[in-house]
């Protein structure tokens, strides 16, 4: 399975195993989402379980929090993570903070489910990664998967959460595992081993880190679409690194970082979103205040520039091959 | 009318007339005096009640009009009035009374420093406890801050409220929310929010998911006129529609938000109840100072709603008689008269005569009630006083400040409670 089709068999299991799982979003219902990830589950589902909405990202947030007060477990659609903010009060202001205010008498089992990140050419409005306004809010979780095994197991795992859960699905990846070789041909999924996908339920639970590759050079820490560019470069430049898929933001697998960062000594963040205040800095605080007396060299960061994400200049935004090759080069010099 | 003084832009043309901008201003400011003569009110009685099915465009008149059943003689007039039993009557009085008693209270007792903060509805008794009376007790509702009329109406005890108000260790909220911003899952209450009309489109989720569950409880919101404005209100109201959902949205029109009047939420161009005409969606303009008709207005929404006929918007017309808050001073900006001169009374003495009127009630039987109730107040406060009081340690315990974040407590949530544990025992050394 490639990773749209990966997501369709999560949600499909989810509202066959449920009847509380409902979907919405624009476009979703009888035209499948214009990534096409819930293609066939009006017609099979019903409509008033997979349905279309207005063009409100308010609504479909805040609508969704009354579902889950009432007792429905909805996975509402953003259909580009840039087009969050119209309802960001209703995630950061409310779904995150309804057990809390409620003592836990109302809570908003939501799974907010949105395309993000760029190569895509989709231009400063179908590019940005605002997952760290996410994981900067108390309540919410954040969840990102790297491959179609990971997509359908964290999918799943988020829907059964009953916590509000932002799944960020990396659109570059949809297809394919993308190298960061941007004028290289495209690979499928079908040559990966992560698209071996079973048809049943399975879940992989929230928290979890996944190591990629075992190595004692360096530790990358990396999600989405850069676990599969960073994976390139580094096998590119022939180096030994360990590379680990954060898989989930928030909840935070803390041991499975220090552990590594521990061994290898160094530590190289990568990350599509732009750099200041970027998810990289918390993560790069963390390993300061919990590796420094095992760090031989300081802590790398990249990431995106600081700058809106620029249509025809995409490719020298991306933080590609030669900015990670040459973070590899200083955090290796000494 | 030009708004402004100052001198033409470089860019504008000589043969133009300069462009102006407007900036509302109320009627009254202080000092002024108050002439309601402006103010189209309605006989009593004269409105038409359209079928419960009627489509929203056939009734749309009834978005300008103002649904009153109360005449000045305290009679029940036309053909909106509910012709509710006069121990339903009481009932209502009672609560609306016990509602102001309350307010009264628990001012006080933020002047007295007790908490940190409280919210009155006087003059907007009717709105909260008289919808309450018209809707089914498991009927959802999403308020706003100024409806604990529902929750007293729903006979959620005061001892809780009082709890609440006083974030002690009795407090079921675990002092987490201000003062006022009750909870009660029981009650079918929702938490409030202090985000202003956020509570809109969840209440229509609700409404959404009450019905695509084949459920027959139906969604009641509430907010101000001055939130109308606020981009949540018409995602909610567009979601309403679209799925006919089984929703009442109501507006308390009190004329006032915090300092700015209707107008800066656009009163001075059509009617709130108007918003619905826009949507395709039923809308009732009504007084909101009178209980009777408050109670019918919600009743015929409520009957719409649960039969599948769709979602209202109902604006009440009524007058905020107090600050906006504790942290309010209102002579600051509007006329002392404003409130006395209110040309649609006030809604407990409008219904304490329409009782009178029919000899079930008299002044004697209302002042002991007022006492009854004033007392049962005073013996609630009291009880939760035992409680705490806000800021005098004796509030809930200290790890309950990690708990809820997350259904379960992550490492990084553990390790700051541990932080926070330490710098407890520093601080107040056992």
């Amino acid at each position: 399975m490639n990773m749209i089709e990966a997501i369709n068999s999560a949600l499909d299991i989810m509202l066959e195993r449920d009847p509380n799982v409902i979907l919405m979003g624009e476009d979703i219902g009888y035209f499948g989402g214009v990534f096409r990830c819930t293609a066939g589950l009006q017609e099979k589902h019903g409509k008033t379980r997979v349905f279309d909405t207005p063009i409100s990202e308010c609504g479909i947030i805040g609508a969704a929090v009354g579902m889950g007060a009432y007792g429905l477990r909805p996975v509402p659609e953003i259909q580009f993570a840039d087009y969050i903010y119209p309802g960001i009060d209703q995630l950061i202001s409310e779904a995150a903070r309804l057990r809390y205010r409620s003592a836990a008498e109302f809570i908003s089992p939501m799974t907010v489910r949105s395309p993000f990140g760029g190569g895509i050419f989709g231009g400063q409005t179908h590019s940005q990664s605002p997952e760290s306004l996410f994981t900067h809010v108390a309540g919410l979780k954040t969840v990102i998967p790297s491959t179609p095994y990971d997509a359908k197991g964290l999918l799943i795992a988020s829907i059964e959460d009953n916590d509000p859960v932002i799944f960020f699905e990396p659109k570059r990846i949809y297809n394919g595992p993308f190298d960061g070789f941007y004028d290289q041909p495209v690979q499928p999924w079908s040559k990966h081993p992560d698209s071996v996908v079973p048809e049943d339920y399975y879940r992989i639970d929230l928290g979890k880190a996944k190591i990629v590759r075992e190595g004692e050079a360096f530790t990358v820490l990396a999600y989405g679409t850069m676990v599969h560019v960073a994976k390139a470069v580094v096998e590119h430049h022939g180096v030994d690194a360990e590379i680990i898929d954060l898989r989930t933001l928030l909840p935070l697998d803390i041991e499975t970082i220090e552990e590594s960062v521990k061994k290898t000594g160094r530590c190289l963040i990568v990350h599509e979103a732009t750099r200041t205040s970027g998810f990289g800095a918390e993560l790069s605080a963390l390993v300061q205040e919990r590796c420094f007396y095992h760090l031989e060299a300081p802590i790398e960061r990249v990431t995106g520039f600081d700058t809106p994400y620029p249509h025809s200049l995409e490719w020298a935004y991306f933080p590609g091959p030669i900015r990670i090759g040459e973070a590899i080069e200083t955090l290796l010099k000494d | 009318m030009a708004d402004q003084d100052d001198k033409p832009m470089a860019g504008a043309k000589p043969n133009l007339p300069p462009l102006s901008l407007h900036v509302p201003e109320p009627q009254f400011r202080p000092g002024d005096d108050v002439d309601y003569s402006n103010v189209d009110i309605p006989p009593a009685g004269k409105q038409p009640r359209p079928d419960i099915g009627a489509t929203p465009y056939d009734m749309r008149e009834m978005v300008y009009d103002l649904v009153r059943v109360l005449d000045d003689d305290g009679k029940a007039v036309g053909p909106w009035d509910p012709k509710l039993k006069p121990d339903v009557l009481i009932k209502m009085l009672e609560n609306m009374a016990l509602v102001r008693a309350f307010d009264e209270r628990l001012f006080r007792a933020q002047r007295q420093g007790k908490t940190s903060f409280y919210m009155k509805c006087r003059g907007e008794e009717a709105t909260s406890v008289c919808a309450a009376f018209a809707l089914a007790s498991d009927d959802m509702v999403f308020p706003s801050y100024r409806q604990q009329g529902v929750l007293i109406a729903r006979g959620y005890p005061l001892v809780e409220m009082v709890n609440q108000i006083y974030s002690n260790k009795g407090d079921k909220l675990k002092g987490r929310q201000l003062p006022i911003m009750y909870c009660s899952r029981e009650h079918s209450f929702f938490t409030i929010s202090g985000n202003l009309a956020t509570q809109y489109p969840q209440a229509v989720g609700w409404a959404m998911a009450s019905a695509i569950k084949g459920d027959t409880r139906i969604a009641a919101t509430w907010c101000g006129e001055g939130s109308t404005a606020e981009g949540d209100f018409h995602s909610a109201a567009t979601f309403a529609a679209v799925y006919n959902a089984p929703v009442i949205l109501n507006v308390i029109n009190n004329q006032w938000a915090i300092s700015s009047f209707s107008g800066f939420a656009g009163a001075e161009r059509t009617t709130f109840a108007a918003r619905a005409t826009g949507y395709g969606m039923a809308g009732l303009r009504v007084d909101g100072n009178d209980a009777l008709a408050v109670y019918a207005a919600t009743q015929w929404a409520a009957e719409r709603a649960r039969t599948n006929q769709g979602p209202t918007l109902i604006e009440y017309f009524t007058y905020r008689a107090e600050g906006h808050s504790t942290s309010d001073d209102p002579s600051a900006y509007r006329s002392a008269d404003e409130s006395k001169e209110w040309p649609l009374g006030d809604p407990i003495n409008r219904l304490k005569q329409h009782l009178i009127q029919l000899g079930e009630w008299d002044e004697d039987r209302h002042a002991a009630m007022d006492e009854r109730l004033a007392n049962d107040v005073k013996a609630a406060t009291k009880e939760a006083e035992k409680n705490g009081i806000l800021g005098h340690g004796l509030h809930q315990p200290f790890e309950t400040m990690f708990q809820d974040v997350f259904e379960e407590l992550p490492w990084h949530l553990k390790e700051q409670s541990e932080q926070a544990a330490r710098e407890r025992a520093k601080k107040w050394p056992e």
